[in-house]
């Protein structure tokens, strides 16, 4: 029973998060760029939310005909299975996780991985050819950065002697790995807005060049999947870097350690946003070159330099 | 490197700003006397129409929404018989304030013009005429130019002269 009350908790803190991040980012955004933001709808425009889901609700959900139509359909729903099965392994708290996988880590970057299909299939199914563009630059995209975003995980792996995400918050308790893990945690930032192709890496969707990019046939709620995807994705990334990097639920006790969690997570989306109101998006070689020339080797030395650390302390 | 954590830390410091924002309904934004809104028809000091029907307006009027017939007063003045102007199809240009003539066609600072039923946006003469004298006043078209017409006799004009009469030789 308390199993099960605990998948809905986090499934419906994940969703929630997720949909309320549509207006957090919307009034954020204004703020940074000095305007106001969605405030009519409800108190402080919170009902936005639901507006905007009753809006896509009743959109006409139109397949196109000359799309791949059980690939078509299928798209929006891998990448909301990849991410929210994801949430299953990460900690919220000291006993709230769904489960506790010995390779916790693993899991999340396999994951990220199959999430790659949702969209070079969405692209490719939608038989459009700014979609096809814009999985293909995802897909570029998003493998390139898997490398290194995989690799840069290896030091807190190393340092914490385990894949499982409780393990790796319970060896932060001497001091989080923000700082022997500082490379990597700027490595795996930088990934994750890649990996969740978000602003200033959007190069997918792209509306100045690609109309929507991937999901330019999509509609009604099979947009509104890839579009709360995307905010999954965000919340997930911040998860996990609040997880492996500043503690997870660690803190000070006089708050619970779900709220600790919930903090540092915000923190980070909030970041995610910052990067948004502030960065020009880069070309699409730039982007490849920035990740193979810069990050890739900066990732790989951080392997090696934390590593020769390790054995030179034993 | 440096510059992009400068400008994400001064996109930040953008929080701290005020905001451009004008609450619309609750607070109205100051207007400019020349800001360019509904169309009116003016008077002039004497309450009488200031417009003329030459057509200039409608010729100006970039998209044609300006609609009107001349007719004549028994003292020879002209005035529109009918005028209408459809503000669905008016881009606010204000061509016709500037080609008129006799300072009869202004804009005014007032966008407040939603209406249900489009047939609504056409506005009839009787609508469009004010009482006042608009961004003009006491100016009266007749007192400096135009044929006579019960305003002024000939060459009683404001900056004008009697007539020469030709056939005298004197100097």
């Amino acid at each position: 029973m308390k199993y099960l009350l605990i998948i809905a908790g986090v499934l419906l803190i994940a969703l929630s998060v997720a949909a309320g991040l549509i207006w957090v980012e919307r009034r954020l955004l204004s703020l940074w760029q000095d305007r106001l933001g969605p405030n009519r709808v409800g108190p402080f425009g919170l009902a936005q939310v639901i507006a905007d889901t009753v809006k896509l609700f009743f959109k006409e959900d139109w397949i196109p005909p000359f799309s791949d139509r059980p690939v078509f359909l299928m798209a929006p729903g891998i990448l909301m299975i990849t991410i929210l099965l994801t949430f299953a392994v990460i900690p919220f708290g000291p006993d709230f996780y769904v489960f506790d996988s010995n390779i916790g880590i693993l899991f999340f970057l396999g994951n990220s991985s199959l999430g790659v299909y949702s969209i070079v299939l969405g692209g490719w199914a939608s038989n459009n050819k700014y979609s096809l563009i814009g999985a293909m630059r995802a897909s570029a995209q998003m493998l390139t950065y898997e490398v290194f975003m995989g690799l840069s995980l290896m030091g807190v792996v190393m340092m914490a002697d385990s894949f499982s995400f409780c393990s790796i918050v319970e060896a932060q308790r001497n001091g989080w790995f923000i700082i022997p893990q500082f490379f990597g945690f700027v490595v795996f930032f930088i990934a994750g807005v890649a990996e969740t192709h978000r602003l200033p890496f959007d190069i997918p969707e792209a509306e100045g060049e690609l109309v929507a990019g991937y999901h330019s046939e999509y509609s009604g709620m099979k947009f509104g999947m890839f579009f709360v995807g995307e905010y999954l994705g965000i919340t997930l990334i911040s998860a996990i870097i609040a997880t492996l990097f500043f503690g997870g639920w660690l803190g000070p006790s006089f708050l619970p350690p779900v709220f600790w969690f919930l903090l540092k997570t915000f923190f980070f989306i909030g970041v995610f946003i910052l990067l948004r109101a502030s960065l020009p998006r880069p070309r699409y070689d730039q982007l490849m070159k920035f990740g193979w020339k810069v990050l890739f080797p900066l990732a790989l030395l951080n392997l090696l330099v934390t590593g020769a650390v390790l054995i030179f302390l034993k | 490197m440096f510059s992009i954590l400068r400008s994400i830390w001064l996109t930040f410091l953008h929080i701290f700003h005020a905001t451009e924002t004008v609450e619309y309904p609750e607070v109205k934004p100051y207007l400019a006397p020349r800001y360019r809104g509904r169309i009116v028809l003016t008077r002039d000091a004497a309450r009488n129409e200031r417009c003329v029907a030459c057509y200039l307006c409608a010729a100006a009027c970039p998209v044609d929404c300006i609609s009107l017939q001349a007719t004549e007063d028994p003292q020879g003045r002209r005035y529109p018989e009918f005028f209408r102007i459809n503000f669905s199809r008016c881009i606010f240009c204000g061509f016709c304030e500037e080609a008129c003539p006799t300072y009869a066609i202004q804009l005014t600072p007032d966008f407040e013009m939603g209406e249900y039923d489009r047939q609504n946006m056409v506005y009839e003469k009787q609508y469009l005429l004010i009482a006042g004298e608009g961004k003009y006043p006491g100016y009266n078209f007749y007192e400096n130019a135009g044929v006579e017409v019960g305003v002024k006799g000939k060459g009683e004009g404001k900056n004008e002269e009697m007539p020469v009469d030709v056939k005298e030789l004197m100097p």
